[in-house]
């Protein structure tokens, strides 16, 4: 390998952004077997990795590119789900340039390991013949609340160890954020439901369309069960607040991004679930959220699709891929513009957005140049669907129906950060319930950290 | 694993039925003014629906829902012994229900089915209650034998003087409110149109009112703010933060355009619907 190989990394293969913006099917296509080969090929493989510091859950990096470098797929797999049960959906949406790649010495003088994109090759690779091992008999119960990435982890450990874990999902569904928030052509819904087959062969039982705090409460789940696991995600999203955001044609991004991806509006009208129609579409908001939602917006027929954001490119918190596929797919960025409100036609439906132009000021507490308005400088901007993806906050139906639950002072669940136990007794939580909204490892990395603590407490 | 149909009973023939549900999770929790999230089939979308009673007992709860689009003209093909694919609930909060003398329960169309239960509650703990149940005609008249058993008086009115009074609901309440001194408070379940005018009917009165809002709702559990009504200037989702909310300080007018929002594609939906049917 030459000098300028070594340095450069092996590129995804991807749909062409002309056809895949038409379609819902994966945009990246996965390393080939000589791909995975090359770019693991690069691995320093250093004697102390940095990169495993970047991962929230420690995968054992260096170790996993060693076993694929010497083609022993089975044993990476090993390796990689000894601290990451589900591997398929990290390597395609963890913000890798953040965390493991972010570390990797490579980065310095060219561009960092793909190690991702090889956590991807070797999880599907594996697919569903991944063996997995279960303890039996010990007798012990866990029910989890929620069924999204924080649950399917601390389910997934408890299952491993021989517990008997029973899971209750308000939506018809498995899988929480990943089934309805993250488009399948991100992640593919046969790779969450082959994550999630695999926890039933290990015995989990999942119980669809129960509410916690509404079918079922916390209470009488600590009656039947040794520990409880509260899941269940962030909630309700956020709104601007300004004129006009009740019109017609407005939305947030959880309901644009519920409608296609768990009602399958995409299919419409095949599937009875519709989704508002727009031809010139703005998303507010500049995360992974607002990129998903423009570009399934672009997928929906959309003429245009515009991200107005008040910061600029810079400080869009958005994993970096996803906001290059989002350009090359045709999406336009308008920088630095907040909305100030939004006017409909006759029937009060949405025609157009008025947004105040910004600057970059000081920096404010998050250590970022704080977005100041430019007297005067206002623009129209005609839009016919306008989708807010500027956060969530805290669900309140589980936690106004659990007396005796501590939350922290923004609304979230209060736990101790080694154990993720609330202040009722054997009653755990994890995920953006806890955090806030925060990225799938994350809230991975908190279901694992209680299902390790329910197995030393009850095995 | 569906949710199973125990009885189905046509209210009005061909439009408006009646189904009790085997669903011994939701019953064991459900009070009045929680509603269900209803998904009939794989293909299907998930729709909103009051209940209207539950048998705690028996393991059951009921529902009324009034042919209007596909999900509905899917539920009405189902007989008993069938399935609905996912029932979610209850969810909502509950009606508040306390002792305190006289309250008037008003209902209008399919909303009669989920006063019934509201009304039910305030019988139950011992508060009088007053019926005024209204529809176009007396065919298109639900619940009234369920009513008369369970209210202190019940009062109907139609709109064309088939049955009852001729008239408006609101014109029994104005006349109610002029002779009942000690009313504490209105509900009114129905079209947007008629909570809108017994809101209205009410606020020179000053008299509590509560009514129950149906907007449109995809997950049911706050997820998404399909279902946000401006309430007293501010934005509330209908699914947690009600659905049932001060009448005097809902946007009705609002309410109304973003229950809309979807005709074109109702339209289209039921259209295919039929197509297939032919």
């Amino acid at each position: 390998m030459t000098k300028e190989n070594t340095l450069t990394r092996i590129p995804m293969p991807c749909q062409e952004p002309g056809i895949r913006s038409k379609n819902f099917e994966e945009v990246a296509l996965g390393y080939s077997e000589d791909m995975a080969l090359a770019e693991a090929g690069r691995c320093l493989q250093c004697k102390k990795p940095l990169c495993m510091q970047g991962c929230p859950v420690e995968v054992p990096i260096r170790d996993f590119i060693a076993c694929v470098v010497a083609r022993d797929y089975a044993k990476a797999y090993e390796k990689i789900t000894s601290s990451n049960s589900f591997p398929a959906i990290c390597g395609r949406v963890c913000p890798q340039e953040n965390q493991c790649e972010g570390r990797c010495i490579l980065g310095k003088k060219g561009s960092p390991i793909a190690i991702g994109r090889l956590e991807r090759f070797v999880a599907d690779r594996a697919g569903a013949g991944a063996k997995v091992d279960k303890v039996l008999g010990k007798g012990k119960r866990v029910a989890c609340i929620g069924s999204g990435p924080a649950s399917l982890s601390c389910a997934g450990v408890c299952a491993r160890n021989g517990f008997d874990v029973d899971m209750y999902e308000a939506m018809h569904e498995a899988g929480g954020v990943l089934v309805y928030g993250i488009p399948s052509f991100r992640l593919p819904k046969d790779v969450v439901a082959r994550e999630i087959e695999g926890l039933s062969r290990l015995g989990v039982r999942f119980f669809m369309n129960y509410v916690g705090g509404r079918t079922v409460s916390v209470e009488d789940l600590r009656k039947e069960y040794d520990a409880v696991f509260i899941g269940v995600g962030a909630g309700l999203p956020v709104f601007l607040g300004v004129p006009g955001e009740n019109l017609v044609g407005v939305f947030s991004a959880n309901e644009y991004l519920t409608r296609v991806n768990l009602g399958r509006a995409y299919r419409f009208p095949e599937y009875d679930t519709p989704v508002y129609p727009g031809r010139h579409v703005t998303v507010f908001g500049a995360g992974n959220v607002a990129m998903d939602a423009a570009r399934t917006a672009l997928r929906m027929g959309a003429e245009s699709v515009n991200i107005v954001y008040r910061r600029t490119r810079a400080e869009m918190p958005a994993r970096k891929e996803e906001i290059e596929h989002a350009e090359e797919e045709g999406v336009a960025f308008t920088m630095l513009s907040a909305p100030l409100c939004f006017t409909g036609d006759a029937e009060q439906k949405l025609c157009s957005v008025k947004l105040q132009k910004m600057e970059l000021g000081e920096p404010d507490a998050s250590g970022r140049r704080r977005p100041v308005p430019i007297e005067g400088a206002c623009v129209d901007m005609p839009t016919d669907l306008a989708i807010i993806a500027l956060g969530t906050r805290s669900n309140p139906v589980l936690l106004q129906a659990t007396p005796g639950l501590s939350l922290n002072d923004r609304g979230y669940i209060s736990v101790d950060e080694n154990t993720g136990e609330t202040s009722i007794a054997n009653v755990f939580a994890g995920g953006d319930i806890v955090t806030g909204a925060a990225t799938v490892i994350l809230a991975m990395g908190a279901g694992r950290r209680a299902g390790q603590e329910i197995v030393r407490r009850f095995a | 694993m569906g949710t199973k149909i125990l009885v189905k009973e046509a209210l009005i023939p061909g439009t408006t039925s009646k189904l009790v549900l085997d669903a011994p999770h939701i019953a064991r929790s459900a009070r009045p003014g929680h509603f269900v999230m209803l998904r009939v089939n794989e293909l299907g979308e998930r729709i909103p629906l009051t209940i209207a009673d539950t048998d705690p007992e028996a393991g059951t709860i009921t529902i009324v829902y009034l042919v209007l689009g596909k999900t509905t003209a899917e539920l009405e093909k189902l007989s008993a012994g069938d399935e609905i694919l996912d029932v979610c609930g209850p969810v909502g909060h509950h009606t508040h229900i306390e002792k305190r003398g006289t309250v008037i329960c008003v209902g209008g169309g399919t909303g009669i089915a989920a006063m019934h239960h509201i009304a039910k509650g305030h019988v139950q703990v011992g508060n009088r209650v007053l019926g005024i149940i209204g529809a176009r005609s007396q065919d298109l008249l639900l619940f009234e034998k369920e009513l008369k058993t369970l209210v202190h008086s019940l009062y109907i009115t139609t709109d064309d003087g088939s049955y009852g009074r001729k008239g408006l609901v609101t014109d029994v309440l104005s006349e109610l409110l002029h002779q009942e001194k000690d009313v504490f408070e209105v509900v009114g379940v129905g079209p947007v149109p008629m909570m809108a005018a017994v809101a209205e009917c009410t606020r020179p009165l000053g008299i509590k009112t509560t009514v129950s809002l149906n907007p449109i709702m995809v997950d049911g559990i706050g997820m998404c703010g399909a279902c946000r009504v401006t309430v007293d200037g501010k934005t509330r989702f209908a699914c947690v933060d009600g659905p049932e909310f001060d009448g005097h300080k809902v946007d009705f007018a609002e309410l109304k355009r973003r229950l809309a929002a979807y005709r074109e594609q109702e339209a289209r939906s039921m259209a295919a619907l039929q197509n297939v049917n032919a």
